[in-house]
């Protein structure tokens, strides 16, 4: 039995890590409610934006936005993935990695994929994974910009238009509630057509004119669809940071208990055996 | 019958602005636009400029660095690029970034950054324009 000052650090030792993940977790409690705010205050943009584009999809279905159109024939999509930058967030990345993985290898054998990142651990992921990686973006801020992101969304959007890429997917964790974080993957090129109920024919005034306004339209749609999901990557990263850190502490606490047990039946064995000497030293005197 | 609009300023990052207006100036692409309730549905790109929201005696101004508006009879959205409100900005900050982005000017030759820098010189000097008359 280990002796009762090596059980003694130990315990120590477990209780300075105890404190530091408690710590963690406050952290990112406070982050995760500030991401969280983050994502709600985003929304009215992109709701307004999702029923601006539905509107005109309304008033023009002849003309096809270049964003819009299937492409019949599928030789290389573009993967879009969004990680973290940091760990210790169990297993978030692993789920987000993995339907990426799962989606590219469902794709046929003739199809190419790349991949442009979105954080750190994607990029690690994927360079031993073995696939080429276009693009990537590192160090997005607790709280991202827009600008953080344009460069990727743009590098997506041109390649797409150049006709490298007939596919564009998007893959993120999406926020459910503080305990469920699902990996969502969606087509963001082309893009899905927002619903739209008809209310009879109507059209914009434009200016300067249609095509013009559309075209700025139709990218920033894009880049709003892609800086809401990284929002709710990064809502999705604190919260399980936060429960983590929280089982974390626990098992700790845990392991402190069991710890101190074995402590005092050390100490309590190393007593009884010094009285049973000074016993038998005292019979044979 | 309807006399007021409802109006939206939103960012990608946050709401700016939400309320109700008599009527709404704004920066277009093509020239100021001045936009009363009831107006025909209309879409427009933003140049960088102030946006003034009238609502009887009550003026608030919002500095946009571009975006788009989208009007309908009761409901004004604009999706701005960046907007902060007048109230909020700081002129020393501005003209630091006013004196930046004129040397970015200055020293590019040509090319995208050339474009960009100026872009941004056009947008620093809008924004300082709104505040000095706003000080006056």
């Amino acid at each position: 039995m280990a002796s009762a000052k090596e059980i003694r650090n130990q315990i120590k030792a477990t209780q300075n890590t105890a404190k530091i993940t408690k710590a963690m977790e406050m952290v990112a409690a406070s982050k995760m409610r500030k991401a969280q705010s983050a994502v709600t205050e985003s929304r009215s943009y992109a709701e307004g934006i999702h029923t601006i584009v539905g509107n005109l999809m309304q008033a023009h279905p002849e003309y096809k936005h270049a964003f819009l159109v299937k492409r019949d024939e599928v030789k290389r999509v573009g993967y879009l993935v969004i990680s973290t930058d940091k760990g210790l967030c169990g297993g978030l990345n692993t789920n987000t990695l993995k339907k990426a993985i799962s989606s590219m290898r469902s794709v046929d054998d003739k199809t190419e994929v790349e991949m442009i990142n979105i954080g750190r651990r994607a990029s690690q992921f994927m360079r031993r994974f073995g696939t080429k990686i276009a693009g990537s973006v590192e160090e997005i801020k607790d709280q991202p910009e827009l600008v953080e992101i344009l460069g990727v969304v743009n590098l997506a959007m041109e390649k797409f238009l150049s006709g490298h890429y007939d596919e564009v997917r998007l893959v993120y964790s999406k926020f459910v509630n503080t305990m469920t974080q699902t990996p969502t993957e969606l087509c963001l090129l082309p893009c899905a057509e927002p619903e739209q109920e008809h209310t009879g024919y109507w059209d914009y005034l434009y200016e300067p004119d249609s095509k013009v306004v559309l075209d700025g339209l139709m990218r920033r749609y894009v880049e709003s669809i892609v800086y809401h999901a990284v929002l709710e990557n990064k809502a999705c990263e604190q919260s399980a940071r936060m429960v983590a850190m929280k089982s974390a502490t626990d098992n700790a606490k845990d392991i402190v208990a069991d710890l101190q047990i074995t402590y005092n039946k050390a100490r309590q064995a190393a007593i009884t055996q010094e009285l049973a000497e000074i016993c038998a030293g005292a019979a044979a005197a | 019958m309807a006399t007021s609009m409802e109006i939206l300023v939103a960012t990608a990052e946050r709401e700016v602005y939400r309320g109700e207006a008599t009527m709404l100036v704004v920066p277009g692409a093509a020239g100021e636009l001045g936009i009363l309730p009831r107006h025909s549905p209309l879409l427009s790109a933003l140049k960088p400029g102030e946006l003034r929201i009238i609502n009887g005696e009550n003026e608030e101004e919002v500095f946009i660095s571009g975006g788009f508006i989208e009007v309908q009879p009761h409901k004004v959205t604009i999706l701005a690029d960046t907007a902060e409100r007048a109230a909020d900005m700081d002129e020393a900050e501005i003209v630091a970034a006013q004196r930046r982005a004129e040397e970015a000017v200055n020293s590019q030759q040509a090319g995208s950054d050339l474009a960009m820098a100026e872009a941004e010189l056009a947008m620093m000097t809008a924004r300082l324009k709104l505040l000095r008359k706003r000080r006056k």
